[in-house]
């Protein structure tokens, strides 16, 4: 089973965690630029923050055989301190760098007046460099957050197949799916959403434009969840190939829009010849640019 | 106006990328020698936009690196050193750690009047070994007696080949010795493994034309 994690936070993940995905088939994930548990006050710590996300963990996570890829932008929750604000004015440096394969997190916290400005003008950055965007759905009042979501995407001209709307579930996942966005499912060890909830959501509507992730980050989290679906999924009947086509090829197939990929997508489909997906970035093959 | 050496000359890159990237490449290069000020916008997207990984004909060297090198040259030439070396420092400031690693072996071909110790510093604080590496280059010749011997140690302890380290043979000395030697007598005492490069600076330091005017200095 070759895995390729849509989100999760490595930055606040151990060396075994490493150890652990790459066991279980993980060879390539995006690490959402995020919210650290404790409030920034400046955009100094946002950029050591980035630097980190497009350095130290990019290293990282190659010693482990997995190619990191990370999304850049000011989350919803701290778009609401003025003092965090200017962050808005670094990320293009950032949004233009290899590797850097979505604007996010972005979106809703508290549904504010801040977090909208700071959600539209992010939107207008993910066209501007042609890349995806990846909106985070609030915990709370998800529904009416997700609905809000999809105007504001409506109205930024950004095309619905380069949006992935994440923490997805039951209640929310039709509005998504209707509007032709990407759908992202956070798979939980607590009652949020759980694996055998989200193959009943699989059987139910197919595999196009779904994302399954761990999400894994400093919170009670687990780094194996997507393995742990792929699982689940052959246990529920679906096929090996099934299985591949939603945690390898649909991730592959929604961020390689962004033209920044670091890893082969024809990555051999087999973990346990041991293939290092991050031969790739650090140089052992040549891999053309593509789009740009 | 600054004269940079190439990682490799300019058909060695060419004949590695294909047409477009090769069209690619000759944009990246009009840009930047039109307006060297243009050089940190081209940096970021210049390895996607021609290719990466190694070099076919240069050892050791990465196609990526060599096309950021051969930008910074481009650059340099209409830029006086110190205009280089503030460009230089921007783009490593907010480089990924593929970019920095390209500003260190730009100014491993930089001429003496271009003076980034403080960038190497910079790397040599890092636990990047791809960094760690580059930085031990031919510009480690700016580096302090002081700074370049902790390098040194830094390679044996991150596992980057000392064969990267530039004039080894010339500044080995007895501090030096004595300094891996403790480190070769801690591993020891904890039974692990003593890295086979700690015998070839040992040798290094035995050799070294350093010694005997150390010697007199220390008499
Ligand atoms: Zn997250």
């Amino acid at each position: 089973m070759r895995i390729f994690d849509p989100h999760i936070h490595m930055t606040s993940r151990t060396t075994d965690d490493y150890e652990a995905m790459h066991a279980a088939g993980v060879r390539a994930l995006v690490e959402p630029a995020f919210w650290l548990g404790q409030p920034r006050t400046s955009v100094g710590s946002f950029t050591d923050y980035f630097d980190a996300l497009v350095g130290w963990e990019r290293f990282r996570a190659a010693q482990f055989g997995i190619a990191h890829h990370c999304t850049i932008a000011l989350n919803p929750k701290e778009a609401n301190d003025p003092r965090c604000a200017e962050v808005l004015d670094v990320l293009p440096r950032y949004l233009a760098k290899d590797g850097v394969v979505a604007v996010g997190e972005v979106g809703f916290d508290s549904m504010t007046v801040e977090e909208e400005k700071a959600f539209v003008r992010q939107l207008e950055l993910a066209v501007e460099f042609e890349l995806p965007a990846m909106v985070h759905t609030p915990h709370r009042d998800k529904e009416q957050g997700t609905r809000r979501t999809l105007e504001l995407v409506t109205e930024s001209g950004l095309a619905p197949g380069m949006v992935v709307v994440d923490h997805l579930n039951e209640v929310t996942v039709d509005q998504v799916d209707e509007a032709g966005c990407w759908m992202g499912f956070s798979i939980y060890p607590d009652t949020k959403m759980d694996e055998h909830r989200m193959v009943a959501i699989l059987q139910r509507r197919g595999l196009d434009r779904v994302l399954v992730n761990s999400a894994a980050d400093w919170g009670r989290s687990d780094p194996l969840k997507t393995a742990k679906t792929g699982a689940a999924m052959l246990e529920a009947g679906f096929s090996a190939d099934d299985v591949d086509r939603v945690l390898w090829r649909n991730p592959i197939e929604f961020f390689g829009q962004s033209g920044r990929l670091l890893v082969d997508p024809e990555l051999p489909d087999d973990a346990s010849t041991g293939a290092d997906a991050s031969a790739t970035f650090e140089g052992n093959s040549i891999l053309r640019g593509s789009r740009d | 106006m600054t004269e940079i050496e190439p990682l490799a000359d300019h058909d060695t890159i060419r004949h590695a990328l294909d047409a477009s990237a090769q069209a690619q490449l000759e944009a990246l290069t009009a840009e930047v020698a039109d307006d060297p000020s243009r050089l940190g916008r081209a940096f970021p997207a210049a390895a996607r936009r021609t290719g990466r990984g190694p070099l076919p004909g240069v050892d050791g060297v990465l196609l990526e690196d060599a096309v950021r090198v051969r930008l910074v040259q481009v650059a340099a030439s209409s830029l006086d050193p110190d205009a280089l070396l503030a460009e230089l420092r921007e783009v490593y400031r907010y480089g990924d750690s593929d970019e920095k690693r390209a500003v260190l072996h730009a100014l491993s071909g930089a001429p003496e009047e271009v003076d980034g110790s403080d960038l190497l510093l910079d790397a040599l604080r890092t636990n990047d070994t791809r960094l760690v590496a580059a930085a031990m280059g031919p510009h480690s010749d700016r580096l302090d007696d002081d700074s370049w011997r902790q390098g040194v140690l830094k390679c044996l302890f991150t596992g980057v080949p000392v064969a990267s380290v530039t004039a080894l043979a010339r500044r080995a000395d007895r501090e030096l010795a004595e300094m891996v030697q403790r480190y070769q007598r801690e591993r020891e005492a904890a039974g692990r493994d003593v890295p086979l490069d700690v015998q070839v600076v040992l040798d290094a330091c035995a050799t070294s034309p350093e010694q005997p005017q150390h010697e007199q200095k220390d008499l």
